[in-house]
């Protein structure tokens, strides 16, 4: 295997996705992430400088909508789903500064 | 004559003309999905009773004149990634169990306004992510032609349940494969349309550039009505496309001669499974014999594809379910200790073992100093990837392959080696990264029984060649039903007999 | 003798527009709904949910960036930012990251050593987040998303500032010119202007910049200057002790004058940008930005001219009533109903300063209808009120937003020109005060003045000035 996935990388990784993973999980991640990247390495034998990034497939911009508004009060079917909420709002574990 | 062996349009017409009820309809699917869900585990939610209301509202707007679609009163699926007010939208995840939308996906609403009856929501790989239903938090969906294999997937409730008669029609979604690979192994026809044609919101986003909403049903008639009535551009979704030629029933011709079709050789060589080469030859063949044009060519960068797709699609979905943290709705752990705990157990808990693989993957190669390497590089492949079919397109009007490189596997041979499985979608994968439509159409059955398919695929915007061609192949052929879908009807028979 | 340090300010300048709904939604962006009333899905992230642009935020960005002297992106796009907090209901802001909407623009202000113009790195346009109240009773905390949507341009300036004062002529400016283009209201106190000071030291005369902090959580000019003070000097203390600055987010606490890092070891500062799938890219044609240009209105420096040739004004008080936009088109208003202006500048700059200051306000805060002021003016040249009348209506006026000639009308406040009230109360005044005939006959004028001054007093004020000393003098003249 051409990419070898730390310890580090699979933890950093972790904080970003914001996942928890066991120590065998861990572990699979390492051997499946890495495989994958020498499997997406194949890319780097392709010559793609004469191309352009290419997000959006088609050549459209400009899509708008007016400023006015046309939505009214939601709220109760905004807050139907949330595991927690207390006085309209959406409860969390507190937010350290 | 059995409810169960129309095609939706042709119930329609039925229901139409007064000669069998939306309500008969719906407990005919009903008794079916009754029958055989226990086996299949085609859907993770039917509401039984919703389903009468709407077939007596359904009944009546038709009665009174007010819906006079093809579609109006014939019941339906919908993949469960598409939101639909009031019912459980999961995405066979258990991170959005008890997840209840307040709004509705606008494909769906555009047929339920055209009357559609919606049974339930159809079983899928967790955020569609995977090709064989099989990583669903609420079980593997079995394909009706042989349980002991897989349906594909994503859309492999879809699929599987129009296959077993469980719906007359369905909607999946696309994003590598996710219809056209399905479709294949269930013996159902499905179009992935280009990109833009059909509004994505209210679809729970994958990989957003990717996805896109498309018909499965038994026919090309079908599918050519249902997309008719769900391609529009929504203002709600900035990447819909206003398009003036989605009159896609006007392509049911049954006449070929003239059409230019390629088959390009790197869809026909290593690890293409000889049965399958031999049945979409035969198909193609056929196609010849009506007068098409033939040939085969050179697509090139065909391997390509599937690195670049899994950067792109990864990147976007490590993204798009970057929402699904335990705040506003879905799941939350029990036990934490502060809010990064809470986000971190949530989400480990709650996403099965491929979405966090692709979420890892997608967080990878857009984190700081792998973004130009992977990301832009990929994007880069992708304008290639458009760039060759282009070239193609300038010569055909269609190109004909293979849907997917071999028919569907047993049940639990694929998960153990993701990259393995990745590999299946290698026909499937190029044309939602240039944004084209696709179509997989049945053709025939290997040694063992399973359903092969015809992989068709256009220009972008030209739906219709797909249509056309695809409809004059299915006049040659006759629609085969998987025999369990038959059971019931047989049983019955058997009883009348008594 | 101590080294001597410089030191650096670069500013990230978060503004809310004025849109009538959210960047992505068809919400109000209306201050002060219970909360999550203005919500939809979109701006509370939920799934299968898309964004569409408000057009309008497109166009209030030109208009900055071309009053800002910026280059226009006319390809621009928006990117995703990745990062998990609660007031962030995607877990991603949408922003412009690669090809943000101006660039490379300028402003110049005036500084001790003259004018000195300070550059603009780029102008971006973002979604805002959500509010976050910690519930002491549970301690946790509510998040209301009724914040979250509204849209935001990001100013980021060069480093090009060296002084607190700098920094808040610069951040004047800003304020001045984009209330004047109507895209904000530009309030520091209630978060529509926010800015975050990007601040290094370095020894005077270095070339290489020190390493910066970024200093966020300020919320007035006042809290601006004490933040980079604190922080200049926390700066150089380590550097003196041989210490190095660290680069990280700093939060400030004005109360306690101090600030502290906000690291936690699950932030990585990595936000993975990438450009967002669900929006198409923005093309702004030459046409349209000639249009934006063209639409611009009169900035500070045109109308600061005009009112000294216009309406003839001093540049002082040209430059007081310019200060403000509002308070420039309350002056504009008013002088268009009533055609005076030096009138209505002379009530602005004297009575309704002083009153701002008296109640601690801004100019922002006048609230009083300019058809009021209007009808103050004319019921003062029309002589139905005397000029110390008209200051207590004025206060009334200001205060309340009182109809002027109802006010004076219920208060019984009109002047009192009938001459036969008057000669009675003069003359009354007269014969309890011999003393002051006598003093008049012996010719000491002052006497006069007395007797006036006790008939208005008898009057409340109300009497006619003028009447009243034709009428002293002849009742005088005949004792």
């Amino acid at each position: 295997m051409a990419n070898i996935i730390s310890d580090e990388t699979i933890e950093y990784v972790g904080i970003l996705a914001k996942l928890e993973l066991s120590p065998e999980e861990k572990e699979a991640a390492k051997r499946d992430m890495g495989k994958m990247l020498d499997y997406i390495d194949k890319l780097n034998e392709l010559d793609t400088s004469g191309a352009e990034p290419m997000s959006h497939v088609f050549p459209v911009s400009n899509v708008f909508r007016e400023d006015v508004v046309t939505n009214g009060d939601d709220r109760e079917n905004m807050l139907k789903n949330a595991p927690q909420q207390k006085g309209g709002a959406f409860k969390v574990p507190k937010t350290v500064e | 004559m059995d409810i169960l062996d129309l095609t939706a349009v042709e119930l329609g017409r039925k229901i139409k003309a007064g000669e069998i009820g939306v309500a008969e309809a719906a407990e005919a699917s009903l008794a079916q999905i009754r029958e055989l869900e226990p086996e299949l585990n085609c859907y993770v939610t039917v509401d039984e009773e919703n389903v009468r209301k709407q077939a007596a509202r359904v009944q009546k707007e038709i009665d009174d004149g007010v819906l006079c679609g093809p579609l109006a009163g014939v019941p339906m699926a919908v993949k469960d990634n598409m939101c639909l007010a009031g019912l459980p939208t999961t995405c066979s995840s258990k991170i959005l169990e008890n997840f209840v939308p307040a709004y509705t996906a606008e494909a769906v609403e555009r047929l339920i306004k055209e009357g559609a009856v919606v049974l339930g929501k159809t079983n899928m790989d967790e955020f569609a992510m995977g090709s064989t239903t099989e990583t669903s938090a609420f079980g593997e969906t079995k394909n009706p032609w042989n349980p002991a294999h897989v349906p594909g997937g994503s859309s492999g409730g879809s699929c599987a349940a129009v296959a077993a008669g469980e719906c007359f029609y369905a909607l999946g979604s696309d994003t590598g494969g996710s219809i056209r690979q399905p479709s294949s192994f269930c013996g159902v026809t499905g179009i992935k349309p280009t990109y833009g044609t059909v509004s994505r919101y209210g679809l729970i986003a994958y990989g957003s550039s990717l996805d896109q909403i498309g018909p499965i049903a038994r026919s090309v008639p079908d599918c050519a009505a249902i997309l008719e009535t769900i391609a529009f551009q929504d203002k709600k979704d900035s990447t819909s496309i206003l398009r003036e030629d989605c009159d896609f029933t006007s392509a049911l011709v049954d006449d070929v001669s003239g059409m230019r079709i390629g088959i390009p050789t790197d869809y026909l060589g290593e690890g293409l499974d000889d049965e399958v080469r031999a049945a979409v030859l035969a198909a193609a063949k056929t196609l010849e014999e009506k007068g098409a044009v033939v040939e085969e060519f050179d697509l090139s960068l065909a391997e390509y594809a599937i690195p670049a797709y899994y950067v792109i699609a990864s990147a976007e979905a490590s993204s798009n379910l970057s929402r699904f943290d335990g705040v506003k709705y879905g799941y939350r752990t029990k036990e934490y200790e502060g809010l990064h705990n809470m986000y971190k157990k949530s989400r480990s808990e709650g996403f099965g073992e491929e979405v966090k693989r692709r979420i890892m993957l997608g967080s990878f190669v857009l984190s700081s100093g792998y973004y130009d390497a992977y990301y832009l590089k990929a994007l880069r492949t992708k304008a290639l990837i458009k760039q060759a079919f282009d070239r193609a397109f300038a010569r055909y009007d269609v190109i004909l392959g293979p849907t997917a490189p071999s028919t569907a596997p047993r049940l639990g041979e694929s998960l153990g080696d993701p990259l393995k499985m990745y590999l299946g979608d290698i026909y499937t994968i190029a044309v939602n990264l240039a944004g084209l439509p696709g179509m997989s159409v049945p053709c025939g059955c290997d040694s063992r029984g399973l359903p092969i398919g015809l992989q068709l695929i256009g220009d972008c915007f030209k739906e219709k060649n797909l249509i056309r061609a695809g409809y004059a192949y299915e006049c040659t052929r006759s629609y085969e039903m998987p025999k369990m879908a038959r059971q019931k009807a047989e049983k019955e028979a058997e009883q009348e007999v008594q | 003798m101590g080294k001597q340090y410089e030191t650096v300010i670069g500013l990230e300048v978060h503004v809310e527009l004025a849109t009538k709904t959210k960047i992505f939604c068809g919400c109000s962006t209306e201050f002060g709904g219970a909360p999550n009333t203005h919500t939809c899905p979109v701006c509370t992230g939920m799934p299968g949910s898309l964004p569409v642009l408000n057009k309008q935020v497109v166009e209030y960005a030109l208009a900055v960036g071309l009053a800002t002297n910026c280059k226009i992106h006319q390809y621009c796009k928006f990117d995703r930012k990745n990062y998990f907090y609660p007031d962030n209901p995607q877990n991603y802001q949408i922003s412009q990251l690669y090809l943000p909407i101006c660039h490379d623009g300028w402003v110049e202000i005036g500084t001790a050593a003259g004018k000195k113009k300070i550059g603009i790195h780029e102008i971006h346009m973002e979604e805002d987040a959500g509010k976050l109240v910690h519930d002491e009773w549970e301690d946790c905390s509510l998040v209301d998303y009724n914040r979250s949507g509204v849209p935001l341009i990001e100013i980021v300036s060069e480093p090009d500032m060296r002084s607190a004062d700098e920094v808040i002529a610069y951040l004047e400016k800003l304020r001045l010119i984009i209330q004047y283009l109507g895209a904000s209201d530009c309030k520091l106190q209630e978060g529509s202007m926010r800015a975050d000071v990007n601040l290094s030291v370095r020894e005077t005369g270095a070339k290489e910049f020190g390493t910066r902090t970024e200093m966020k959580n300020l919320n007035s000019f006042k809290a601006i200057a004490r933040a980079i003070e604190g922080e200049r000097n926390r700066q150089i203390e380590l550097l003196e002790d041989g210490r190095k600055v660290i680069q990280e987010t700093r939060r400030w606490d004005d109360n306690k004058e101090s600030s502290h890092a906000m690291r936690s070891k699950e932030d990585a500062q990595d936000y993975r940008y990438f450009p967002d799938p669900d929006l198409v890219p923005v093309i702004i044609s030459d046409e349209w930005i000639a249009r934006i240009q063209a639409q611009q209105p009169e900035l500070r420096t045109e109308k600061l001219g005009r009112y000294q040739t216009e309406y003839q004004l001093p540049q002082y008080d040209a430059e007081i009533l310019t200060g403000s936009k509002h308070l420039a088109d309350i002056f504009e208003e008013t002088v268009a109903l009533c055609n005076r202006p030096k009138e209505v500048s002379n009530w602005l700059m004297t009575d309704g300063m002083r009153l701002l200051k008296e109640h601690g306000q801004e100019p922002e805060d006048i609230s009083f209808a300019p058809e009021n002021l209007a009808k103050l003016v004319e019921l003062v040249d029309n002589n139905v009120i005397n000029r110390t009348v008209a200051r207590s209506v004025f206060e009334a006026v200001f205060a309340d937003n009182v109809d002027p000639s109802r006010y004076v009308e219920e208060k019984g406040l009109k002047v009192v020109n009938d001459t036969n009230q008057l000669r009675q109360v003069i003359e009354k005044i007269l014969q309890e005060n011999p003393q002051s005939v006598a003093d008049y006959k012996a010719g000491k004028q002052k006497a006069m003045g007395f007797v006036v001054g006790q008939t208005m007093r008898a009057m409340k004020g109300k009497a006619d000035p003028a009447v009243v000393n034709e009428l002293a003098k002849e009742l005088l003249e005949n004792e």
